[in-house]
């Protein structure tokens, strides 16, 4: 039945707040905190929220009229209290399929996290969650290699990956970042890091880094037996420079390149992604910009949100956080976006922070990557947390070696093999972690010295954003 | 930042992935392992390599994957075998894990010279 034009402003909530609906499978689903402006119902807000993310705009329109609004317009379906706030509550909206474009990521995200984060009836938002519909992950590429074939490719089996970033991350020559890298691969790290900040500056041209980091990882490669690797960073100005560093990489060799996907770009990210799909190479992905976004409880983005949405993008491995080191996180938090990163399903379970079922198909597993303020005696508390599919990334825990990068390094691969063979056969290697190291330290002195050298070291700041559980 | 005497000198050292950097195992240390690999359900797996050929994707296969195998001392008496008939050769003992299609362990038990 047709329907006549009421030019006016209307109730949000006598259109999009349907707290009967059924959402569909083929919905993608959102979860947004909200924090309304006093006085304005919570449906009210959530209709709003779930109408400027969608089809909706302030006032009626009369070329509304043209098509079946209601075939497409997203939906507030459910509101729930947030477990000890009283001002604000948890709206979720069902959108449907067809608002967005096969395999965007970006699509995705300018829709949900667009106009409606200015929105003058809120006072903060935040995405919580989305649950991806199959039938959209169906049409994303996801990471290009994944979990299996990475360890294939890099001969790297029944333990965690050892990394580090070069450092300083500013300021050194190409040939002086070069033995850095050298030092820390004969040492018996399986991967070193361009920092973030390294693409290419006029101390260091990225052409003159990527020979120099190629000739570091074959010396390092022959010497040892075993296989190295180097993320060289393709982050650029623009898409075409970065495309022009991946493919030197490629002509060098190398087996992983990396990309700040961010800062970055998504578009920019998920073409890399295909292009490594394409010419056989790991993508390691930086995360820089994120906590701009994540780190408020009430507003921005939850970084599950942005670790699902690096998976369908593209990337092989993503920084997580350490849980332990000097940066944000919360355990049970990061155990809940780990798991969206490496398993093919996951549970809704909210005191983890995963608001839906996410079922990923058969989209493959991206390494979680810890990184930051970490060193051996971490080593015990991040295997246990970790698992096995992570990569460990120490930097000051590698350079800061009073004999320098190659000794810290082996210092932490002993540590590190300690606390897998240990956990195998059965310990409980958080609770014994003392013992553990100071025993694998009699047959090591880099690891010995190590241990000395960073005995005193904590980093106990309470988290700032906390999951919302009673 | 003046030298000091108590620097050491780290040497390179040629490894074999992963337990490279630990000395090797005791037998009990063996069976441990072992243990592990059968209780996640892996398939116990030996493999066998000349050391020049130590960094091919493909390292010979014992016999074939001792798919299903529950018994520690098959594996015990297998990995042994293996080291009997090819005394020069690195032997490595995998989990083999047909869910992921990957190894869930992997290590050196003898190295060869």
């Amino acid at each position: 039945m047709s329907k006549k034009y009421d030019a006016g402003v209307k109730e949000y909530r006598d259109t999009y707040w349907t707290p009967d609906y059924v959402p569909l499978d083929t919905d993608l689903l959102a979860c947004f905190k909200c924090t309304g402006q006093e006085g304005v119902p919570k449906e009210e807000v959530a209709a709003a929220v779930a109408a400027e993310s969608s089809t909706g705009t302030w006032s009626t329109v009369w070329s509304e009229l043209l098509t079946d609004l209601d075939f497409y317009k997203g939906r507030a379906y459910r509101i729930e209290d947030v477990p000890g706030d009283k001002e604000s509550f948890y709206a979720f909206i069902a959108y449907p399929l067809d608002l967005f474009e096969e395999g965007s990521v970006t699509n995705v995200l300018t829709s949900l996290v667009g106009n409606v984060f200015g929105f003058k009836a809120l006072r903060h938002l935040r995405l919580e969650d989305i649950r991806f519909p199959m039938a959209f992950i169906k049409t994303c590429m996801g990471p290009p290699n994944g979990i299996q074939v990475e360890r294939d490719r890099m001969n790297k089996y029944g333990r965690p990956l050892l990394g580090c970033t070069i450092k300083p991350k500013l300021g050194l020559s190409g040939k002086n970042y070069g033995r850095v890298v050298y030092e820390c691969l004969r040492g018996g790290l399986d991967f070193t890091k361009d920092d973030e900040n390294i693409n290419s500056q006029p101390f260091q041209r990225w052409q003159n880094r990527f020979e120099f980091v190629a000739e570091a990882v074959r010396s390092a490669q022959e010497e040892t037996g075993e296989k190295k690797g180097h993320y060289l960073n393709c982050t650029a100005a623009t898409p075409e420079e970065m495309y022009e560093r991946a493919e030197f990489a490629k002509e060098l060799g190398q087996p992983i390149i990396m990309h700040d996907y961010i800062t970055g770009g998504f578009t920019a990210n998920t073409g890399l992604a295909k292009w490594c799909r394409k010419n056989g190479m790991l993508l390691h992905i930086h995360r820089a910009m994120h906590a701009v976004i994540d780190r408020h409880p009430k507003h921005g983005i939850h970084f599950r949100v942005l670790a699902k949405c690096l998976r369908l993008s593209g990337g092989d491995q993503l920084h997580t956080g350490t849980v332990v080191g000097k940066l944000e996180g919360d355990r049970q938090s990061t155990l809940g976006y780990i798991d969206q990163l490496r398993e093919s399903f996951v549970p809704e379970d909210r005191s983890r922070g995963n608001f839906f079922d996410q079922d990923w198909g058969s989209m493959g597993g991206v390494f979680a990557v810890a990184s930051g303020g970490i060193h051996v005696w971490h080593m015990p508390a991040l295997v246990a947390i970790f698992g096995d599919d992570s990569v460990l990334q120490f930097g000051g825990g590698t350079h800061g070696h009073p004999w320098g990068s190659a000794a810290g390094a082996a210092a932490n691969r002993v540590a590190l093999e300690a606390c897998v063979k240990a956990r195998n056969a059965g310990r409980e290697i958080e609770r014994e972690g003392r013992d553990i190291l100071t025993e694998a330290a009699k047959h090591s002195p880099e690891l010995a010295i190590a241990l000395e050298t960073w005995k005193e070291i904590k980093f106990e700041f309470d988290t700032v954003d906390k999951l919302d559980v009673q | 930042m003046p030298f000091k005497s108590t620097v050491g000198d780290y040497q390179t050292v040629a490894t074999l992935e992963t337990f490279g950097f630990l000395p090797p195992m005791t037998q009990d240390e063996i069976y441990d392992q072992i243990a592990y690999i059968i209780a996640q359900g892996w398939s116990p797996l030996v493999e066998h390599v000349h050391p020049s050929r130590s960094m091919a994707t493909y390292w010979s296969y014992w016999k074939l994957p001792f798919f299903g195998e529950k018994d520690l001392s098959v594996i015990v008496n297998e990995l042994e075998a293996c080291h009997r008939a090819y005394p020069d050769h690195h032997v490595r003992l995998v989990g083999y894990d047909a869910y992921t299609q990957s190894q869930g362990s992997c290590f050196v038990v003898f190295e060869g010279r």
